[in-house]
């Protein structure tokens, strides 16, 4: 813990590891809103990335040796990792043996699914938690908003990404995406099987996020009021920490054919516009990953101030 | 000019007209007299492929393993085919799909995202399918663009690609520009796939010929999404008149169109009013029926729904933003 000597508030320095798009959004957005977190260093392993030469631009620590340089400095209690699947499974256990806490933007789900406001509070004690994918980001807390209210038996969602916002990881494990999306709709979404579509979109100008959940409850007599309320609390509560999250269209209430007869769909059409920290408005899908991760990572950091606190006092 | 095989996809891109509620009685019956006839690839899947059963484009009455594996126990000469949609359906279904007994797989991007297909091609490779690439949408680039996606579907392990006219939006001169392009710059084989919007599904067919496609696409009665497909009897008749037919029994597909197909088709596609507009705007065909139910739904004109969905350069698979328009509209009309 360090006390930031000038305001007085008390913070907790964190790390990125990650040069790249996603981790350079991720350090605009921790310098615009740093709460109780102070980001110390942006770690990568380009020593001519762009994006460490813009954290030296702005006067945070920068190094290209990657999780070396993070482990070598044990006043980084937080490490937000934007690299890949592949190195977050290395990163996860080093970060681990040495009592950091890993929030993980890539797929790798060393760590439990988080979405901040359906199930953080349950995995405050966890030291490496997961993001799942930016379609789940988007659309597990309306499932969820669904399934606090009535049992869900099945959601889906489609996910439409403007092409120029799809990098190459996405664009070569697609498959994972649909897995890790749809298995987050069931483990938080509460949906007893989820399914996840994803569908780049070329057009130009590029289109913002967009995200269809469609949810399909247990019954087909529900309270469709009490859905809608639940619905529209959750999206206040995301709009907290992604301010350009709206839902367009719905919750929308019809009837529709299946093999097992006529049921009951509840739809709702969102949009996401990115804040345009870094990466344009259009980058919605880029943009609520590292909304959530600046969530979780607040949310980890007054926990480990409170802890302090309390340890203070006690000792 | 050389006689191009044939593919019949009636039991998948005829699925969308069946609203996929084809039976195992139907595959049976159809697979029976396409396989009698000499066709020899057979595509069965949902209509936008594995996995496709879902909210967004609608529940199959019978899971479409079941339907494979009964095509597969009916074909005596004809090679079964699967679609697959990267974003839609992946290896899982691909992997159950083999374990079926399929021996093809088309792969299907957008004409601008072929990159999405490398993990699939890479794995039906491995597991020894004939592969072929689909460029969905084709009509919205330009031949020498396409002739890029086509090479990287080609680097990634496809043994041919298609120029896949998906919104029946090509005039005949467009058709034959791309197909030659990627004639002149592939080593592997080119085909072509039309829908009837315009009412060109045959024309564009033969000009693709013509301009060296090795295979093409057909379904009995053009039986498919929008004003259908090219029908795969009259392919037949027409190829048959140019000297062309690839092997195929040209009245043996005009008595399965006739007495096999027919009496279950719950409507004849044509180039009615709103498939009209599906090519005139250039919007994917798949989305007809759907405009349809959700115009009379909220009553908003289903033209405007597909002409606005053409505005906003919806590319396949983009069910949702139907609705997304469809309640746009009502909101606009209802002056909320």
């Amino acid at each position: 813990m360090t006390t930031n000597g000038q305001t007085g508030t008390d913070t907790v320095k964190v790390a990125i590891l990650g040069s790249g798009n996603i981790g350079s959004d991720l350090m605009f957005k921790l310098m615009k809103q740093p709460g109780h977190m102070e980001l110390a260093m942006l770690a990568g392993i380009d020593p001519e990335s762009d994006g460490l030469t813009r954290a030296r631009d702005l006067g945070i620590g920068a190094s290209a040796e990657g999780i070396k340089a993070v482990l070598a400095d044990p006043d980084l209690k937080i490490v937000f990792d934007a690299t890949s699947a592949y190195a977050h499974v290395r990163h996860a256990k080093a970060l681990r043996e040495a009592g950091r806490i890993a929030i993980d933007l890539t797929p790798a789900a060393r760590g439990p699914y988080v979405v901040p406001p359906a199930n953080l509070n349950a995995h405050l004690d966890e030291v490496n938690v997961n993001l799942i994918t930016c379609g789940g980001q988007a659309t597990i807390p309306l499932a969820y908003a669904v399934s606090r209210v009535t049992p869900v038996d099945y959601a889906e969602m489609v996910s439409t990404v403007s092409s120029v916002s799809a990098g190459p990881g996405t664009r070569q494990n697609i498959d994972e995406f649909t897995f890790t999306t749809a298995r987050g709709l069931e483990v938080i979404g509460g949906a007893k099987k989820g399914k996840a579509i994803i569908i780049l979109n070329p057009a130009d100008p590029p289109i913002m996020m967009r995200n269809t959940v469609y949810v399909m409850p247990a019954a087909n007599d529900i309270d469709e009021q009490a859905i809608t309320d639940s619905v529209n609390r959750m999206v206040a509560d995301v709009q907290e920490y992604v301010p350009g999250y709206r839902l367009k269209n719905g919750p929308l209430f019809e009837q529709r054919s299946t093999a097992q007869g006529p049921r009951t769909i509840v739809s709702m059409l969102l949009e996401v516009t990115g804040a345009g920290d870094w990466l344009p408005p259009y980058a919605g899908n880029l943009d609520i990953m590292t909304a959530s991760a600046r969530r979780v990572g607040e949310v980890f950091a007054q926990k480990l101030l409170a802890e302090a606190t309390t340890t203070e006092v006690t000792a | 000019m050389k006689a191009p095989l044939i593919t019949d996809t009636t039991l998948r891109d005829g699925s969308h007209a069946m609203r996929h509620q084809y039976t195992l009685e139907h595959a049976k019956n159809i697979v029976a007299a396409l396989d009698k006839a000499g066709v020899p690839v057979l595509e069965v899947t949902h209509g936008d492929g594995l996995g496709g059963s879902s909210i967004q484009y609608g529940f199959s009455l019978v899971n479409e393993m079941d339907i494979i594996e009964t095509a597969v126990q009916t074909a005596t000469q004809a090679k079964i085919a699967a679609l697959l949609l990267p974003g839609i359906g992946t290896r899982k279904e691909l992997q159950e799909a083999v374990a079926r007994g399929i021996k093809v797989v088309r792969i299907a991007t957008h004409c601008t995202e072929a990159d999405v297909s490398e993990q699939h091609f890479g794995m039906a490779k491995k597991m020894g399918l004939e592969t072929v690439g689909f460029l969905m949408m084709s009509h919205m680039r330009p031949p020498e663009f396409l002739v890029e996606q086509a090479k990287l579907m080609e680097s990634y392990g496809a043994d041919c690609v298609y120029v896949v006219d998906s919104a029946g939006a090509m005039l005949p001169h467009q058709a034959a520009d791309r197909v030659k392009a990627l004639k002149d710059a592939l080593s592997v084989e080119v085909g072509f796939h039309a829908h009837n919007n315009l009412g060109l599904a045959i024309g564009n067919t033969l000009a693709a010929v013509q301009a060296g496609a090795d295979k093409i696409d057909g379904t009995l009665r053009g039986l498919g999404a929008g004003a259908g497909n090219a029908a795969t009897e009259l392919i037949a008749a027409v190829l048959d008149k140019m000297d062309l037919n690839p092997g195929v029994d040209v009245f043996g597909l005009m008595d399965a169109a006739e007495f096999v197909l027919a009496p279950v088709m719950p409507f004849q596609p044509i180039p009615d009013r709103d498939s009209i507009a599906i090519g005139y705007a250039g919007v994917y065909s798949t989305f007809l029926l759907h405009a349809k139910r959700l115009g009379a739904e909220h009553h908003i004109d289903p033209r405007d729904i597909l002409v606005e969905l053409g505005r906003r350069q919806a590319v396949a698979g983009q069910e949702d933003w139907i609705l997304d328009v469809t309640l746009d509209m009502a909101r606009e009309k209802n002056g909320a």
